[in-house]
């Protein structure tokens, strides 16, 4: 909302300064966006009569002119303007001004052998506008000498504040005055309504669709001329970006701007019949005034004769009955219409006017009358003309609660004590009533009330209880001198409050960091080629900022894939990512670690020689690591299949607690999804379900069972086995460890080998077997039992003992 | 004799002396001290000597033999020394060389600010709560007092979910993190303390806005909450934050429907070295908003707003990084660059403490 300080003096008497008025008006919650003055830039420029022409003796297009400047002898300028010409009274530079337009300083220089002291300006050179044709000609009775921005009232700051979507009354610049008089900063002076005359009755009017218009005035004037709008209004409009248009249509706009009021005028004779307020049928379509045609349904309100419809009620008029420089009759309306229908019209519509931003925050339902007297008092002064009576069809909505307030509520709920009649008037300059009344409901004076009662104005549609007058009294008191009042705190130390999944995901994200990965946030939402090969996505967007962006990730693979390629082509060659986030799934968010391993896992080195790339074995050694971070437990897991279509299918698998919880899944990415990311070599990835992770188990206190280290030392022994050549490491192991719990400890595989020796379709496993004695050394006769069982257990697999 | 056994010795010690290496020492132990050895023959003739001449002639026999022993071992030893330097000097290696570099990583700066707000609001009594991003209209909009068509929906540049099969619209994406104020107030009795952190999203993209980022919510309820609590909190956190004294707040009335009254701060700000620096006062940045909880929304969570009141704040956690750590492109935070996240990232090992400073 853009206004300038001149225009806000017109409703506000003050002597503040602009300084003051912006900070008042930030004090006050009308945060200020900007403060601009047109005058500044143009300080160096004054009004200046030229009093001869004369030919350039070097240049035939120039023109050596002898200027009035108004003080001192006439000044020699060289002008190359067409319509430069003795008595022309214009605008002039003077050495040391600095042009808007090109920030050229001037200064006394010779131009082709003549001396110039300074500039006569064209228009686009001022930045007022577009004409380069010629110099800026001004009225001949322009006083000579005085500073151009004062003379063209280009003096006058323009101010822009954002108004808050409850604060409708502060979209017309009365209301930003009330509030500063409130503030202390002047006076709110009084609205001149002075109707004019009436005579004869006003346009026929029918309120089809009171919920969307419950109130419709409207008022002819007949034999108006439609010229061009006073050059004070013009430059109001200027100064806050309005192009002026004709006196009828800058007439409606000033009202809104002015006094938060939207009009419409309708040209008369191009109405047929009575003025409706009706539902649109469905299909119906208006041209509207942005030239734009809009296709209509019967939730939207209209405005329509017996031609079909004239106006999308509250938001925009129609081209056809648009008021023109020919137009001699208009219908000026003045309509109050339903603000949750604006609204959602709008949306529908795709359509914001400057009309729809006050309908749809609800503009004062008690200013129909004084609006369109206002309005029909600018047509006849502007435009001449006689006015009808007004039209009044329907009624207008109450505004403004009336509620019981306890004053006491501005320090226990706003943290200020403000004495009651503080409160009360700052509540009464606001427009509020402030009744005290005593134990009988009668009227009392604020010493010995026991009940205030306050009622609201109506063009304070967005207060609705004591809370919303704690905002007023508040804000205009001033919210800095609200002084900060520490929180309770419980005694001692504080307590712990993060929860068992936060510090998870603390302790995850710390150990990826320090097993070398970079943390990594990606996007939620995914392209639907990028899901694909996650399942697609449960979630698709109905209004996606993009089609890259369409679908919430079923994975948070695609993420880190795609930023590892960047990475790849940026010239990394080893990509170490991770990230801790959600999966969208159909039924739930899941909480998920993934980890890519993209390009060189070692470069080429003088130890290691060749660059060596991730294999599967990394992302196995990742997923036990951070699992075992995130207090699993990893013995006890299962390596197993089924990782997934994302993955080579031989090269890996998901490690799960049971056969059916799936903990992690990891491996080499499957070359198709490579392609599909333009991701080159092999890249290794995990994922791990932390929403699948077991719960850390009960147990309240710090306390650690005994330490009891075993008496005598472990042996280990070395088994090697025949085995299947289809026969898993795992299972092997598996099964040793089987074999005779009590004796065996553990069981580790150290050596594969195929080839000479070996049986074709077989292998060779080499185990190292940890057995821990008890309370007494085994004897060879134990130790040979258990090896017995060693072997017996894993010929159950096939596995004969190597000779 | 005398004269023989001083030869024996000076041509014995000479040629240990001499010897060139560890077998040609253990040939001289043998010639001297061996079975058939010189000195070992000179100690068998002690037996067929008189009393007398044995006294004169035992100790100087026994000398020989102890001196050519100490010599040997001598010689030994240094002979193994020279060994072993020799050995040492061949194994010398070129300490220039490269050593294969541990890859490094790093804690996102979302995550690292995120672990610094949930320090500093822990010692404050605040708990942290989540809710899900995938949110109803319900939770997101109507129950914080924005009912449809409320102008204030306009403005969040919500994302939605296709309708379901009723028309109803009830699936879009949380446009802050104020829908776990009402999940908490929904499911946890008073007294409430709480930050949310969390992603956001809204149908804005340029350098200052992604169609996602971090906010982070702070909710209070209790009994006697004013306004005067907020601001303390707020200033008591941005100074923890910043870990700076000179933090000034600036608080403004505005507009949020489930706030009431209702405040954006603003904090000051210093020009050093051409760069806006938090602390100070020369010029002002918003970076919450903030207010007393709207009497509705209590009431919409099934709580009695005459008997509990509180306030709520939220901001944004990648601003809240950015002004601290002074990235100036919020995009570059959701690109995933590992030069980037080398340059901004933190280390595993700076977790946040109070005792050590949030900041690092």
């Amino acid at each position: 909302m853009k206004f300038t300080l001149n225009w806000l003096k017109a409703h506000l008497e003050t002597e503040a300064t602009l300084d003051e008025v912006v900070e008042a008006l930030t004090r006050v919650g009308l945060e200020v966006e900007s403060v601009e003055n047109p005058g500044e830039k143009l300080a160096a420029f004054r009004v200046a009569k030229v009093l001869t022409a004369e030919r350039h003796p070097q240049a035939d297009k120039l023109q050596v002119l002898t200027v009035d400047t108004g003080e001192g002898a006439p000044l020699q300028v060289v002008c190359g303007a067409p319509n430069a010409r003795a008595g022309l009274v214009g605008v002039l530079g003077l050495p040391g001004a600095v042009v808007p337009a090109n920030g050229m300083q001037l200064k006394v220089a010779a131009v082709r052998g003549v001396e110039s002291n300074g500039m006569m300006c064209s228009t686009r050179e001022l930045e007022l506008g577009d004409d380069h044709d010629g110099i800026i000609e001004l009225p001949a009775d322009a006083p000579i000498g005085t500073s151009f921005p004062d003379y063209a009232g280009l003096n006058d700051a323009v101010i822009d504040v954002s108004i808050t979507p409850n604060r409708q009354d502060c979209m017309g610049v009365r209301g930003i005055a009330r509030d500063l008089a409130a503030a202390g900063l002047g006076t709110l002076r009084p609205l001149d309504v002075d109707p004019v005359p009436t005579s004869g009755a006003g346009p026929e009017v029918r309120i089809e669709a009171p919920d969307g218009c419950p109130a419709y005035f409207g008022q002819t004037v007949s034999g108006v001329t439609n010229g061009a709008s006073p050059d004070w209004m013009q430059q109001r409009l200027k100064a806050i970006g309005q192009r002026p248009i004709s006196a009828l249509v800058d007439i409606t706009n000033y009202v809104m701007i002015d006094l938060g009021r939207p009009l419409h005028v309708y040209d008369k004779a191009k109405l047929s019949g009575a003025l409706v307020v009706r539902k649109a049928k469905p299909g119906e379509q208006v041209l509207a005034l942005n030239e734009k045609t809009y296709t209509l349904d019967e939730s939207v309100t209209v405005i329509a004769d017996a031609n079909g419809v004239h106006d999308i009620g509250g938001i925009m008029g129609g081209e056809d009955t648009g008021v023109s420089e020919t137009t001699t009759d208009v219908v000026i309306e003045c309509a109050y219409f339903d603000p949750d229908h604006i609204a959602k019209t709008g949306q529908k519509l795709n359509l914001t006017s400057d009309a729809r931003s006050r309908f749809e925050r609800g503009v004062d339902p008690a200013f129909l009358e004084d609006g369109i007297a206002i309005a029909a008092r600018y047509v006849v002064d502007l435009c001449g003309g006689s006015a009808s009576e007004v039209t009044r069809a329907g009624t207008p909505p109450r505004v403004g609660i009336t509620t019981g307030y306890d004053p006491a509520l501005a320090e226990t709920l706003g943290g200020l004590a403000i004495p009651v009649a503080r409160q009360k008037d700052i509540l009464e300059r606001l427009g509020f009533t402030v009744e005290a009344l005593d134990a009988n409901g009668d009227p009392t004076d604020l010493a010995r009330f026991e009940d205030l009662r306050v009622t609201a104005p109506s063009w304070r549609r967005d207060i609705d209880g004591p809370a919303d007058l704690v905002e007023e009294v508040i804000r205009i008191e001033g919210i800095d001198k609200v002084p900060s009042t520490p929180l309770d705190r419980l005694p001692g130390v504080a307590r712990p409050t993060a929860t068992p999944e936060q510090k998870l995901e603390r302790k995850l994200r710390r150990t990826a960091a320090a097993r070398g990965f970079h943390e990594a946030v990606t996007w939620s939402f995914l392209s639907e080629a990028e899901a694909a090969p996650f399942g697609g996505g449960a979630w698709r967007l109905a209004n996606p900022i993009s089609e890259d962006m369409k679908v919430m990730r079923p994975s948070l693979l695609p993420g880190l894939f795609a930023a590892a390629e960047r990475n790849r082509k940026r010239g990394a060659s080893g990509v170490r990512l991770f990230e801790i986030g959600r999966r969208y799934l159909a039924d739930k968010e899941r909480l998920t670690l993934a980890v890519v391993l993209a390009g060189d896992r070692s470069p080429r080195g003088w130890q290691g020689g060749k660059a060596q790339g991730f294999g599967a074995f990394d992302a196995k050694a990742e997923a036990l690591a951070l699992l075992e971070a995130a207090g699993a437990p990893v013995a006890n897991l299962q390596v197993m299949g089924e990782a997934g279509d994302v993955y080579h299918p031989g090269q890996s698998a998901t490690l799960r607690l049971g056969p059916k919880t799936v903990l992690a899944a990891f491996g080499v990415v499957h070359p198709s999804v490579l392609k599909a990311f333009d991701l080159d070599g092999d890249v290794a990835a995990v994922e791990i379900y932390l929403d699948a992770l077991p719960a850390k188990r009960g147990g309240t206190g710090f306390m650690r069972p005994a330490y009891v280290p075993p008496a005598l030392q472990a042996v280990t022994r070395d088994f090697a086995f025949l085995v299947p050549a289809d026969l898993t490491a795992g299972d092997l192991v598996r099964t040793i460890k089987g074999a005779d719990k009590a004796a065996i400890v553990d069981a580790r595989l150290f050596d594969i080998f195929t080839g000479t020796g070996v049986p074709e379709g077989q292998k060779s496993l080499a185990v190292e077997v940890t057995l821990q004695p008890g309370e007494k050394s085994f004897t060879d006769a134990e130790l040979k039992a258990v090896a017995d069982k060693v072997v017996a257990a894993a010929a159950k697999l096939g596995a004969s003992l190597r000779g | 004799m005398t004269t023989d056994l001083e030869q024996l010795r000076s041509d014995l010690l000479a040629s240990i002396d001499a010897a060139a290496g560890l077998d040609a020492v253990e040939a001289l132990r043998v010639h001297a001290l061996g079975k058939q050895g010189a000195i070992t023959g000179l100690l068998k003739t002690l037996g067929g000597m008189s009393p007398e001449e044995r006294q004169e002639q035992g100790p100087r026999i026994h000398g020989l033999r102890e001196a050519v022993t100490a010599a040997l071992a001598e010689r030994k030893t240094s002979l193994e020394r020279l060994a072993l330097d020799a050995r040492l000097a061949a194994e010398t290696l070129d300490m220039t060389l490269p050593v294969d570099s541990v890859p490094a990583g790093s804690v996102h700066p979302v995550s690292q600010v995120m672990d610094e707000l949930a320090e500093i609001f822990a010692d404050l009594g605040f708990a942290v709560a989540t809710g899900p991003e995938i949110e109803d209209d319900w939770h997101n909009f109507t129950a914080l007092n924005i009912p449809e068509s409320h102008p204030a929906r306009a403005m969040h540049d919500t994302f939605y979910f296709p309708p379901e099969a009723d028309g109803t619209q009830k699936h879009l994406l949380r446009t802050h993190t104020s829908p776990v104020q009402i999940r908490t107030m929904v499911k946890d009795k008073p007294p409430i303390r709480i930050i949310a952190p969390g992603r956001v999203y809204r149908s804005d993209s340029d350098a200052t806005h992604t169609p996602m980022f971090h906010q982070i919510e702070g909710l209070v309820i209790d009994k006697g909450i004013t306004l005067g609590h907020l601001k303390w909190t707020l200033e008591t956190f941005l100074k923890a934050f910043f870990e700076r004294d000179d933090i000034v707040l600036r608080l403004r009335p505005s507009y949020f429907p489930f706030t009431e009254p209702s405040a954006e701060v603003d904090v000051g700000y210093s020009v050093v070295n051409g760069k806006r620096v938090i602390g100070g006062s020369e010029g002002w940045m918003e970076v919450l908003g903030s207010g007393m909880v709207h009497p509705k929304v209590i009431a919409a969570c099934g709580l009695d707003p005459n008997e509990w009141q509180g306030f709520a704040f939220g901001t944004g956690v990648d601003r809240l990084a950015m002004l601290k750590y002074g990235m100036d492109d919020l995009r570059a935070f959701f690109d995933g660059d590992l030069r980037w996240l080398r340059h901004y990232g933190f280390s595993a090992l700076d977790v946040p403490t109070l005792s050590g400073g949030v900041g690092a």
